[in-house]
């Protein structure tokens, strides 16, 4: 077994046990930290499927409040469980990005141009929510039904535990389908139309074919990640799960992390939310709005001066020093433009 | 039945708008269209000025005009600023890092916002009369911004074409290889524009400080709708920018009367969406 295979086992494993370790009063704070960690790192990674061949989505707040909100609503007025839930929101936004990649792919709207029309998607998506207010509840949201006690039928515990295996489960899953794309002709494939789509189309690859079914596996991922998400904090926002903010705030922690390594988008949303957390312990009430202005600011200090995120910079220094040489320049997004 | 007189008074207002956006539109697009950054934060910097202008004027009792120069002189300042602090150490990398950077500016700015003068909204109000024509309402506060604003896009044009640094801006706008080629240098262009940029957001701020309040999240209610002003008129295409900028206000305010405020903008974001696909250089572009 190679070094690195027994570091990642080891780190499963602290993470499988982590609930049981004594952490004593903040064992329950940690978990709820862990469980968000674990559920914005899968999304990210959704996001980050697109984002590594030059699809840079500004509009995943869309895929993501639609998944979230089409289990939720389901489930307060149809009593529908969020099990059957999930799979209508993963079909259903996997059907909404369907409709818009195809005119993208068709019109070959890549670059800036991508960037702007889905992030129009994203806010089409939050304003639709909030016009909607007479059973989405509008900007206010709308709280998850609760069910009486733990209901397995509801996805609804008392205990956070239970969310916390289901998270970890679903980020597992979430690097299993990142590593399986790493590993087949599909990545090469995207690669290649990344690059520069009429070269690849000259190469006898289907260009639109791999630019939508990209899209729909990252929306598809991205609304069970919503789902997870609205069961586990049980109340769901336009404004938290839509439009730009989330949007963005997705972007940072994968760009942070670096898109283009497995466990990338995982290091920079760890980062981001403990950062967040930090500086909102540090500061409290005191001074509202210093933690995010001391994070703003990292995150510009950080994309200037670590461009290729710190997981993919710190990789990229080991296998240097391995291989004893200069390695590979790191791989840069594409710069193509419409 | 909605009265007509309703609609024709939402088609002023919307013209109004347009004087509006197409002010916001038209420093942004001279940034995007020569040196190709979106900045994400650049209404964020008109909410800045905003604040400038709030204090002087209704805390410390300046007069308008004094404000109003100080605010530009800020904007300039402030666009020269993040061009030389964020976009001039990024200018070669991936366009995604480009945005995020000023995207993370945009959080900087707002949470700071928050922090020294909370969310409050602030607000500057002037006694000035309202002019009716035809049961139409016509505040004086809206019209004299929006003269002011169709004089300084006026001004703009006139300053890219008949001055040599404006042929320049032009001239790196349509392809910075060749101008570098030529022994241009490239960076003091961007200054410049970035300048001129920075000034008409402080332009646009001291005139929006009339008409709306401000707050720490200002640049989310007019950002995203600026930057969609931009692209469908065409990048760096002044001209099709403030067509552009009437299509959106029309649009907004016309449906927003007709149906509702949300359903304005869902319509003005789905018809920018479908011109993307039919017209991907702008509305002034020849189909190819």
């Amino acid at each position: 077994m190679s070094p690195g295979r027994v570091v990642g086992g080891l780190f499963l494993a602290v993470l499988v046990a982590g609930p049981f370790l004594p952490l004593g009063v903040t064992r329950e704070y940690t978990i709820h930290v862990a469980v968000q960690v674990l559920i914005w790192s899968f999304i990210g990674g959704a996001w980050s499927l697109m984002g590594r061949f030059g699809l840079v989505s500004l509009g995943h707040g869309a895929f993501l409040g639609l998944g979230a909100y089409t289990s939720t609503l389901l489930w307060n007025f149809y009593g529908l469980t969020p099990w059957l839930g999930a799979v209508v929101a993963v079909a259903l936004t996997g059907v909404f990005a369907l409709i818009v990649a195809y005119p993208c792919s068709r019109f070959q709207v890549i670059g800036h141009y991508f960037g702007l029309v889905t992030l129009a998607v994203g806010e089409v998506i939050r304003l639709l929510i909030i016009a909607e207010r007479n059973w989405t509840g509008g900007s206010l949201g709308v709280s998850v039904r609760s069910a009486v006690g733990d209901s397995a039928w509801a996805i609804q515990f008392a205990d956070k535990r239970v969310f916390y295996y289901g998270a970890l489960v679903l980020w597992l899953g979430g690097l299993w389908v990142w590593h399986r794309l790493d590993r087949s002709m599909a990545r090469s494939a995207m690669e290649a139309i990344g690059e520069d789509e009429t070269a690849a189309a000259s190469v006898g690859i289907h260009v639109s074919r791999f630019k939508m079914a990209i899209t729909v596996l990252s929306a598809a991922l991205t609304a069970l990640g919503g789902v997870a998400y609205a069961q586990y904090i049980a109340y769901v926002n336009p404004d938290t799960l839509s439009g730009i903010g989330v949007s963005l705030r997705i972007v940072f922690a994968v760009v942070l992390g670096g898109m283009y390594s497995l466990l990338g988008p995982t290091v920079g949303t760890a980062l981001t939310i403990a950062l967040g957390e930090a500086l909102r312990i540090g500061f409290g009430l005191k001074f509202i709005g210093m933690a995010e202005t001391i994070y703003g600011l990292l995150l510009v200090i950080f994309i200037i001066f670590l461009p290729s995120g710190i997981y993919g910079s710190i990789r990229d220094a080991i296998r240097r020093r391995a291989a004893g040489a200069p390695g590979p320049p790191a791989r840069q997004a594409s710069t193509s433009r419409a | 039945m909605i009265d007509p007189i309703f609609i024709a008074e939402a088609a002023v207002n919307g013209i109004l708008l347009g004087g509006i956006l197409a002010l916001l539109a038209l420093g942004l697009n001279l940034i995007f269209g020569v040196i190709d950054i979106v900045w994400i934060a650049y209404v964020d910097l008109v909410m800045l000025c905003m604040y400038a202008m709030y204090f002087l004027v209704q805390v410390y009792g300046w007069p308008v005009w004094a404000a109003g120069l100080v605010s530009l002189v800020l904007g300039a300042v402030l666009g020269v600023g993040v061009h030389l602090l964020i976009i001039t150490p990024i200018l070669g990398s991936p366009p995604v890092n480009q945005l995020l950077a000023t995207g993370g500016l945009l959080f900087f700015i707002q949470s700071f916002a928050t922090f020294l003068w909370t969310t409050d909204h602030k607000s500057v109000r002037l006694s000035l009369p309202s002019y009716e024509v035809a049961g139409i309402f016509l505040p004086a506060g809206r019209i004299i911004p929006f003269a002011i604003s169709i004089v300084a896009m006026v001004a703009l044009y006139l300053f890219l074409t008949r001055t040599y640094m404006g042929t320049a801006i032009r001239a790196v706008s349509q392809d910075r290889d060749a101008m570098r080629l030529m022994g241009a240098n490239p960076q003091r262009v961007y200054i410049v524009t970035s300048a001129v940029g920075g000034l008409m957001a402080g332009l646009a701020g001291a005139l929006l400080i009339f008409q709306y309040s401000v707050h720490p999240f200002f640049g989310g209610q007019f950002g995203p709708l600026t930057f969609m002003i931009c692209v469908l008129g065409g990048l760096g295409n002044m001209v099709g920018a403030f067509i552009a900028s009437f299509i959106m206000s029309e649009i907004i305010s016309v449906s927003g009367v007709l149906w509702s405020t949300e359903m304005g903008y869902v319509i003005a974001f789905v018809v920018f969406i479908v011109m993307i696909f039919a017209r991907p250089g702008g509305i002034m572009a020849k189909r190819q």
